[in-house]
């Protein structure tokens, strides 16, 4: 895990950068294996994105839970623990937040705190089972986390029936106007898109992350253990319990994730036949950002960008919005195997030096 | 056969690491019969000249001549091919697999599709019955004791048809009794008409065992001689050797209280023998106790287990009558005891934090860094600027990464921030490996000085002079146990040598 | 005799669900003896689902019937395969981290099957249901014998395939020298170095063995349970193999033993409804068995011990 962090983590803008142009790069050819028009695509998805208020402001509203996502697996990460659990870890957060949200009757500003207090906990409690598996028992965190996920989703459905379902259908009584978290003058200015105060809370995440890892007492053991688990433990830290903190945390950030897709998006949650999709998302982001605040910030952007902008994609050129997948999987493809892109940067970096070399 | 028939020639061999020079332009023939020991400390080169001849590493500089024709050994498989055959200090074993199974590896007979299992067991009978190497060919390495699991290297080697058979250290984990066995197997081998070639630092077995010796030290020759015109007195000295001594201002003084009091200490290690057996010694105020004794022979285990970084099974350790038997590296710390580790990279620093994170490794639970859970850059900064000031360590700043100092300068980084804890018992081991002289120099001052203060300072090295330099009293650790004492005043090197390899004999009455 | 033919039924639809899983564990066994850690496995069922789904369905469309599913089969391994590749390259020649890479194969593979299908078949996101699949297979006489002759002798094509390859997998992996050596580089890949084997080699194979066993794990639920490809087609199977390998011991009968209870506990979903008590359980808590239970053996730690001692290290041979 030691090598990962360090690569990851590392302030090197290259491979990043490089990835992305291969990733497109291989978007691009797939399209065109295709028969259609990578530049027409990519123009549309660009196009869909920035085309209008409404469609701005849906793209904010995408990009808010990859930020989330991506923070929580960068926390993670920077601790040394992959954690692949923010799927089940965002459920339990929308799952906690519905609950509270339909359930109680109290006034807003007991509620909605309340609501996103409750969801982020569930999302830290399920991320801390996984933390807490693994400090105790060495069971393995990614196989662990991902029969978590599955659970969470089962776990959420049963939940959303048994206590807020509304009668004879899949879905859950809305949630009550006193917990939502919707921004209305936002909503109204930009044509009914759906913006919430969830887009701030990510923001003000984004920050806590930097404080948190680089600012707190808390964090200097997180990082030190994600670093160097031998140093650590010769520091005199107690690097089990510093696990279970680390994913507590982690699951927190998913959760609200969560949270903020029903009280700012939603409004109820239905009965589901398979996750969202934003905590693998998420590790996209993360490992694209290098697990920094502001790479992560920035790669959340990109993904969410794409993934909004993609419905472009087969309006203007016809091109399968799925397409974007492929990007961003060869993409984090590229930046995991940041050997390969080093390889294939190699005669070029070469060559700079050597052009350096006679010019001197 | 004839015995002056060269076998191996190693012509100006010079192998490097980067800009370290591991092997330096050596010399060495072996003859047909014959047991060549290769004699030295540590770090002397041994096994890498070993490993370029088995086909693991490539040298810079020289030539490899087998049976009179010079040959490329590009690879474990070409040296195999060769002839040449290697039994590895670590051995070379898959545990789950039997006896015949890493025997056959790689040269598995065949029945159609499978292995042919009767001709492999009934093959390695034959060989081991050859060569009187009792083994079970249908047991599991994991099942095996040491002693046994060597053999089965050596039959690997034999059953390739090796004619040159290379033994790396092949005493290291041996009992007494097995040492015994394992000579006779040797003489044996080179009674069939083998080659040997025997590294080692065991002056007694040299003695007993070889026909000729060539001594290395610092990756250069030093001498090859025949054994009837030597004995271990003077191999002792041509190993270890004399080098730059330095002199530090070293004043007698009267030691105080007992600081660290060990125990009947006992700590378990690999393959089932005890690392640590039963050690008892006190470190007084004032008094650097220097342990002596060839890497591997517990010392790491002592350590890690009197800073509380590994279990202790039996005995205790005291700090002025405090007992900190198997308490957390946190409370250790905090009792009193600094910890220069012996390995700066993986223990005494996080690279990936700046030089001021590391200086505040040991204490940055502390309120002087800030309150609230809150981390305060500023007196971090502070009190590691003044460290780094006050010790002198240079590099980009202290807000460079650990890993960008030279390791000079990482290891002072280290001594200030263990040292500034003011630490009753100071703990130092290996506290110049890889340093340059200057570096050396200002390590030796400061640990005198932190005796002269009053400290309890309790050094381990592998350099003799270092421990001559810095120590009031020297003990020698083998095996766990400490053998006894030598005098600090009168340097013997041959006593202390002849200690360092387990002969008694070198005990000071 | 209800219970009987209900518990026949129960042990038949058992071997169904854990036909998928015996080949995608056997896959993730290769691999991980031979020293690498294949997350991806997942993914690998998702491109073999996929493949199968899709060249089926050409098949059908060119005209072949019963042969159909066998071309898709095939594909599916040959797809695996592929897609294996890519794991290969950038774990063992480029030594990335095993776990991160495996997690990317998943996202990539997914977002690619998702892609071909809406590409292939005007938008729609799965593939259309298959006319032709595998249908059950009869052992004349032994199928006859009463109750039990239907829950094991009845079965699809693939369970007899899956079956004939795992034991193949047993021979192979502990009579052949190729079975010696795949272990010995998953065990102590210097001491196989020190004799000349390529562990380069060696690990590449079991990879690429992971990827046509896992292609063909996702082919079974295409061509047995499902008849199309969706994006939810696979839901953790390749998960829950890789804990059966480690439940399993790294044995290719263990792994057998292990795939079947996970997939019995898949089977019970089937069977929620038939009984008294067991109506009383909410639904969802069936749909969550064979994950919990995958949770608890972990927990259990049963074959932790057990793990190739150099699994997950990438080999460096300058670090002997």
């Amino acid at each position: 895990m030691g090598k990962i962090i360090k690569t990851f983590n590392s302030s090197s803008l290259l491979v990043p950068f490089v990835s992305i142009l291969l990733g497109l790069l291989t978007g691009a050819v797939f399209m065109l294996a295709g028969g259609y028009n990578p530049i027409a695509a990519y123009g549309s998805l660009i196009n869909r994105i920035f085309s209008s208020p409404y469609n701005m402001g849906e793209t904010i509203r995408a990009i808010t839970p990859l930020i989330f996502t991506g923070i929580a697996v960068a926390f993670a990460f920077r601790t040394g623990l992959f954690n692949i659990g923010v799927e089940g870890q965002f459920m339990m957060g929308m799952t906690g937040a519905t609950l509270v949200g339909v359930l109680a009757d109290l006034p807003w500003f007991i509620h909605a705190p309340l609501a996103v207090i409750t969801g982020a906990v569930f999302g830290g409690v399920w991320a801390a089972i996984a933390g807490y598996l693994k400090a105790a028992r060495g069971v393995n965190e990614v196989i662990s986390a991902i029969m978590l996920n599955w659970i969470a989703l089962f776990l959420s459905n049963f939940l959303i029936v048994r206590f807020v379902v509304v009668e004879g259908q899949q879905k859950s009584k809305p949630i009550r106007e006193s917990a939502m978290v919707k921004m209305d003058w936002l909503v109204q200015a930009l044509d009914s898109a759906r913006m919430h105060w969830g887009t701030v809370v990510a923001l003000v995440c984004v920050v806590i992350f930097y404080l948190i890892l680089w600012r707190t007492k808390l964090g200097y053991e997180l990082r030190a253990v994600g670093l160097s688990p031998e140093a650590a433990h010769y520091a005199g830290m107690n690097v089990k319990r510093t696990m279970v903190k680390s994913m507590f945390i982690s699951g927190l950030f998913a959760g609200l994730g969560g949270v903020f897709e029903m009280l700012g998006v939603f409004g109820y949650q239905t009965v589901m036949a398979a996750t969202w999709g934003y905590g693998f998302d998420g590790i996209a982001v993360a490992l694209l950002g290098g697990n920094t605040p502001v790479g992560v910030f920035l790669g959340a952007v990109l993904f969410g960008g794409l993934n909004y902008g993609s419905a472009g994609m087969s309006f203007g050129a016809d091109v399968p919005p799925e397409v974007v997948r492929i990007v961003i999987g060869a993409i984090i493809f590229f930046v995991a195997s940041h050997g390969i892109v080093k390889w294939m940067l190699k005669p070029f970096l070469m060559k700079r030096a050597n052009n350096r070399k006679e010019a001197a | 056969m004839d015995r002056n028939k060269s076998v191996v020639q190693l012509k100006g061999i010079t192998k490097r690491f980067g800009s370290f020079v591991a092997n330096d332009a050596i010399n060495l023939e072996l003859k047909k019969g014959e047991i060549h020991a290769l004699l030295g400390e540590n770090g002397a080169g041994k096994s890498t000249l070993m490993n370029v001849l088995f086909g693991l590493y490539q040298p810079e500089e020289g030539e490899i001549w087998i049976n009179g024709e010079k040959k490329i050994v590009d690879g474990a498989s070409k040296a195999i091919e060769l002839g040449i055959g290697m039994v590895h200090q670590h051995f070379k074993l898959v545990q789950p697999f039997t006896v015949a199974e890493n025997i056959i590896l790689g040269n598995e007979p065949k029945k159609g599709m499978n292995i042919d299992y009767k001709y492999a067991n009934n093959k390695v009978r034959e060989i081991s019955e050859r060569y009187r190497l009792k083994v079970d060919p249908e047991v599991r390495i994991q099942d095996i004791t040491v002693g046994m699991q060597q053999r089965v290297e050596i039959l690997k080697t034999l059953y390739r048809g090796a004619e040159i058979v290379i033994f790396d250290e092949p005493t290291a984990v041996l009992t007494v009794q097995e040492i015994e066995e394992l000579i006779e197997i040797i003489r044996n081998l080179a009674a069939e008409g083998k080659s040997i070639i025997i590294i080692t630092h065991k002056l007694k077995e040299v003695m007993s065992l070889a026909n000729t010796v060539t001594v290395i030290r610092r990756g250069r020759v030093i001498r090859s001689l025949d054994i009837k015109e030597t004995n271990e007195n003077q191999l002792a000295e041509l190993m270890v050797g004399r080098d730059v001594t330095f002199t530090v201002d070293k004043h007698k003084q009267e030691p105080g209280e007992v600081v660290l009091s060990v125990e009947d200490l006992q700590m378990k290690g690999e393959q089932g023998k005890l690392a640590v057996d039963g050690m008892t010694f006190h470190v007084r105020a004032g008094e650097v106790l220097g342990i002596a004794g060839v890497d591997g022979n517990g010392q790491s285990e002592l350590i890690y287990g009197i800073t509380g970084m590994r279990h202790i099974s039996g005995g205790s350790v005291k700090l002025n009558g405090q007992d900190l038997t198997n308490h957390s590296p946190r409370q250790v710390s905090v009792a009193g005891v600094g910890h220069i580790p012996e390995d700066r990279h993986k223990h005494g620093l996080v690279l990936d934090f700046s030089v001021s994170e590391n200086m505040i490794l040991g204490s940055y639970f502390n309120k002087q860094f800030g309150s609230g859970g809150f981390i305060d850059y500023k007196a971090m900064d502070e009190f590691s600027q003044k460290l780094v000031n006050e010790f002198d360590v240079r590099g980009s700043g202290i807000t460079a990464a650990a890993r960008s100092l030279s390791g000079g300068n990482q290891q002072k980084a280290i001594i200030a921030r263990e040292m500034n804890k003011n630490p009753d018992l100071l703990i130092a081991v290996q506290p110049t490996r890889g340093l340059d002289i200057g570096a050396i120099e200002y390590v030796h001052k400061r640990i005198v000085q932190a005796r002269n203060e009053g400290k309890a300072i309790l050094l381990v090295s592998f350099e003799l002079d270092e421990l001559y330099a810095l120590s009031d009293r020297i003990a020698v650790m083998y095996e766990g146990r400490l053998m006894g004492e030598v005098d600090v005043e009168h340097r013997n090197d041959q006593q202390l040598g002849l200690l360092m390899s387990g002969n008694q004999a070198g005990e000071k009455e | 005799m209800q219970v009987l033919d209900i518990f026949g039924q129960l042990i038949n639809i058992t071997l169904v669900f854990s036909t998928a899983l015996i080949f995608t564990a056997l896959g993730g066994l290769f691999s991980e003896r031979s020293g690498v850690i294949n997350i991806g496995l997942e993914g690998l069922m998702v491109s073999g689902a996929f493949a199968a789904a899709v060249v089926t369905d050409y098949a059908i469309q060119a005209g072949m019937q019963g042969a159909a599913p066998w071309m898709g089969l095939m594909a599916a391994a040959i797809y695996g395969l592929l897609f294996s590749l890519l794991h290969a390259v950038s774990t063992i020649t480029f030594r990335a981290d095993q776990t991160v890479v495996g997690v990317v194969i998943n996202i990539f593979s997914l977002g690619m099957a998702i892609y071909l299908t809406r590409s292939l078949y005007h938008g729609s996101g799965q593939t259309p249901t298959l006319q032709y699949v595998f249908s059950k297979f009869n052992i004349p006489v032994l199928s006859d014998i009463p109750f039990f002759g239907r829950a094991v002798f009845s079965a699809y094509p693939t369970t007899y395939i899956v079956i004939a390859i795992a034991a193949i997998s047993y021979y192979l992996l502990f009579r052949t020298p190729f079975g010696l050596r795949l272990r010995a580089v998953g065990e102590h890949p210097s001491s196989a170095d020190t004799v000349g084997i390529s562990v380069t080699k060696y690990r590449y194979i079991g990879v690429m063995i992971s990827g046509v066993f896992a292609g063909l794990g996702g082919a079974t639920i295409t061509l047995t349970t499902t008849s199309n490809f969706a994006h939810n087609t696979i839901s953790g199977q390749g998960f829950i193999a890789i804990a059966a390998v480690i439940f399993g011991k790294w044995n290719p009968l263990g792994v057998v033993g292990a795939a079947v209870f996970f997939g019995f506990s898949q089977a019970l979903r089937n069977f929620a409804q038939l009984f008294e008590f067991s109506k009383q359980i909410p639904t969802e808590f069936f749909y969550m068995l064979p994950y919990v239970l995958t949770l608890l053996v972990l927990v259990t730690g049963v074959g932790r011990g057990s793990a190739p001692s150099a699994l997950g290290q990438p080999y460096d041979p300058a670090r002997r």
